[in-house]
Formats: C-alpha cells, structure tokens, sequence
C-alpha cells in the first residue's frame, strides 16, 4: 500500500509499503530517520518510542497500515534545527547517555512527562519512564537529566534566573 | 511475520462481516498484544481486521449513572476520564497499573480483555504448550511456574490473565456488548473468560468473528468505595502476581455490598464470590476486629486453591491482600 504520513511537520509517501511492517521499520528503513531505536521489537523497552497523535508510542507494536494520514513526531524531530531541545541538552550536560541506544526513546518519554507535568516529582519521573529501559547507566544520570531539564524548561538560560537544577 | 490480508473495517457492521468466513482472524485495534504476537509467530492470522478507525472511542456517562466505555477507548484515556476518576477509582488505578505509559496510550478496552496469557510456555515457540497448540502438553505444570494459577486451574493449562483493567471490571459487574454475524449480545464480563477445562486454546467465549463493541458499567451507589491493589516482583512495569479489586459500601456498621475480583490467579479475572457471601451482612466498624472477618472472607475464597510447585506463596499473598484492600477501603473517612 501507499503510506501518507506527516512525520516531524512535513508530508511524507511511501510506496509498496506491507501493512504488517512496523512504523519503526517505515521510519528507519523508508523514511530515512534511525534516531528511533529497533530493540526488543515487543513493546518492552521504549527504544522506539515515537509521539503519534501527539501520543508517545512504541513504534514498533503499530503496524505501518494503521498510520494512514495520521501525524508522526520522531526523535529527529524535537530540536529546533541545530538548537537541542532542553530535555537533549539535559541529557548530554547530565552524562545520561552512554552507550546511547535507548537514549532515542527516553528522550521523548522524558519531553512528554515535561509537557504534562513541568514540575514532576521523583516518583512521577519514574514512573513516566517505567517503559524505557537503560542497561548503562543504572538510572540515576537520567533522572538527574529530567529534574536538569524541568529547570532549564521553567527559567530558560539567557532569562537571568539561578540555574538551580545544574550540577 | 508471515504473510497476511489487512482490511481497514468501513464500519461496525463492515468489521464483523469482513472476518466472517475464515479459519484465521483477528480484529486489530492498539495491537500491544497482536503485533507482538504475531512477530513471536504465537498468532499467525490470514486476515486482519483493522477496526481502530472505527467510531468505537466514546466514553458515555448514562442517564441511571452507569458508564458506557467503547470497545477502542485507549486505556490511558479511560484512566484519566473524569467520571471514572470520580466514580470508579478500581477502574482507574487498575487502568494506571498496567503496563507502561507507551503501551497504556495504544492498547484499547476490547483488546485488554482479549489479551493473552503471559505465560512463558505459550510464547516461545520451542515448547509444548496446549494453549498455542492444543494437544502438545503443558510446559509449564513441572516447569517454571511463579506467575501461574492457582484457582480453576486444569491438568492441561495453569496459565494466568493477564489483565489489571479486566479484574476491576470483574469487580464492577460490568457487561460486555459484543457484535456477531447473527446480531449484538449482551455476556457479563465474569462470563467472558473461559476456565481453562480440556480446552485451553479458549481463551474467552466469543468467536472470532465476534466484535466487542462497548464494556457498560452499572452505576454504583452513593457511599461505594473501591480500590485495586496490585503485588508484583517490581514497582512498575510489570504482571500481577496477585491482584485485588474490591467494591465495598458499609452501612449502619454493616456490610450491605462487597465485590472482589482477583487477578493473576487463574486463566479470568476471578470473582471471589465465597468471599462475598462470608461478608455481606457482617458488622465492621474500622476496628481491628474486623480483621478476622476479612481473613475468614479471604479463607473461603481460597480452600479451594490448588498451588504448583514454585506458586505456594500466592496463597498467603492472596489471602493477605484481600485483606489489606478491605481494610483500606473500610477505614476511609467517612
């Protein structure tokens, strides 16, 4: 089948496309955007963790025939050109990626905990990344980016206020 | 993934007659469990329905009170809807338990009912298992069996459902709509799961051309309180070993309603109705000595509990959950 999907703000096609393929595979395999992470491929692991609708998902459990004229925001798709999102940045400046392949998935559980919950407790930050797993860098560092970045998100950098959330 | 025929349902009645007349069928919707399965190579369907486009993702509030859920509301949705925040907590702390965040903004109500076991047994395909292939044995009775059942159980399957939502709804006296090429029926969800008996590849009683198309709740009456507690090996992200969903309205000192539903015992969320029996009518005011109404409650349900050889702790674990979910519900503020 033709595949019409908005992905990361632009229309996109795809052709001879098995509607029993995954969204990952579309992503990675015909659209050209691996920042999406294949792992475990059952939904266990959030590496591939995609907003569909403006719903994080795991791309990987949606099969491709079911994206039809629906909208895509991947990974690639939440800097703002060459400047990093704050959850990007946080997680960089936080030493929260080692070797880097989950980093994908939990980048996007993480920016959308900070669009519903700006403030989120220790207990809300774990709980919203229950689905992404990390085998590095045992947790701490990435929870250290999440608070890091819902500080930059309340008092951006530039705007005068004490950097508080940085170590 | 082998080869199959996809069809997007043009509507309802569209849905069930697209999967009417075949060997191998299966509705799509979120497809946390289908996809996956499908890949794993435990589900190999000629035809998939794809009914997720399909008008099917209202949440009613009906004029007695009750709550009409469609059949592909997606489980965050229904957990974070104010009416069932407000009026069924069970349902919604059930709902939040499940899964994770990814998995709860895909997976829909019809498919969390229909999801399949967790057993390790059924999902890997270098082992016997009844369920997958009927006739081959059961992997799991002498095997590894932590998660598995001990109530209603068979000499051929022990596998657990692994639903939280359904085991709330158990506890609500939901019932389930369901669409079929001979018109809509209306099951009780406690008769929508099969007890595993000499047919374990039976998941439920529906056919596959059945389509679930709406879960109703009757409304529960003022001074109702519910809860769902959940024991599991991790704080997050993970099945229940044992689960308890309780309905409790205490009057006058005296319990006048009272629902239990357990989860990860057996192959359905099981009603606890001997428990029921033991504590309808029975006084407790908050004090410590209800205690031993709770546990003799608790009892009943399980003397008929039949563990496996690495599940013997799900007893006791039962038995004392039970008691903790009624003892929390029954000294709430009044």
């Amino acid at each position: 089948m033709r595949v019409n999907v908005t992905v990361n703000g632009e229309p996109r096609q795809a052709d001879d496309v098995w509607e029993g393929e995954s969204l990952l595979f579309l992503l990675r395999e015909r659209l050209g955007l691996p920042g999406s992470k294949n792992a475990c491929e059952q939904g266990e692991c959030g590496s591939c963790t995609v907003y569909l609708d403006n719903t994080p998902v795991c791309s990987c459990l949606v099969a491709a025939g079911q994206v039809q004229d629906r909208e895509v925001r991947t990974v690639e798709g939440l800097a703002d050109g060459d400047r990093l999102d704050p959850v990007q940045e946080a997680f960089v400046e936080a030493g929260a990626v080692q070797c880097g392949f989950c980093t994908p998935g939990l980048v996007v559980a993480a920016h959308d905990l900070l669009d519903r919950v700006p403030q989120p407790s220790d207990p809300e930050i774990r709980e919203a990344l229950a689905g992404n797993l990390c085998r590095c860098t045992g947790y701490e560092k990435i929870l250290d980016a999440v608070r890091l970045a819902a500080t930059r998100k309340a008092a951006p950098r530039g705007s005068g206020a004490q950097e508080s959330g940085s170590r | 993934m082998i080869p199959f025929d996809y069809r997007l349902a043009p509507d309802v009645d569209g849905a069930v007659a697209a999967a009417t007349g075949w060997g191998g069928v299966a509705f799509l919707a979120g497809g946390t469990n289908l996809v996956d399965h499908m890949k794993l190579g435990v589900a190999a369907p000629e035809v998939l329905v794809d009914i997720s486009r399909l008008p099917l993702d209202a949440v009613e509030e009906l004029p007695d009170g009750g709550l009409r859920i469609g059949a592909t509301v997606r489980n965050s949705d229904l957990a974070a809807h104010p009416a069932v925040r407000r009026d069924y907590p069970v349902l919604a702390r059930a709902l939040l338990s499940g899964a994770s965040g990814q998995v709860r903004n895909l997976a829909t109500t019809g498919g969390n009912l229909l999801q399949r076991t967790r057993c390790a047994y059924f999902q890997d395909l270098s082992t016997p298992c009844n369920k997958r292939e009927p006739g081959t044995g059961c992997s799991a009775i002498g095997g590894y069996t932590r998660q598995h059942a001990i109530l209603g159980a068979s000499a051929h399957c022990v596998a657990t459902h692994p639903s939280d939502m359904a085991v709330a709804m158990a506890a609500l006296d939901a019932q389930v709509t369901v669409l079929g090429t001979s018109g809509r029926r209306v099951i009780p969800l406690v008769e929508l799961h099969r007890l595993p008996g000499d047919e374990p590849h039976r998941d439920t009683v529906l056919s596959p051309s059945d389509l679930i198309t709406a879960v109703e709740l009757p409304p529960l009456p003022e001074g109702t309180r519910s809860l769902y507690r959940k024991v599991r090996d991790r704080a997050s992200y993970a099945f229940a070993l044992v689960s308890v969903a309780a309905v409790l309205r205490v009057e006058d000192g005296v319990v006048r309603d009272v629902r239990i539903a357990l989860g990860g015992v057996a192959h359905k969320p099981w009603r606890a109705r001997r428990a029921e029996d033991v504590l309808r009518g029975s006084p407790v005011d908050g004090s410590p000595a209800d205690e031993e109404v709770f546990r003799r409650a608790a009892e009943a349900e399980l003397a008929g509990a039949a563990p496996l050889a690495g599940n013997g702790f799900k007893v006791p674990l039962a038995r004392n959950t039970v008691v903790s979910a009624l003892r929390g519900l029954s000294r709430e503020e009044r």
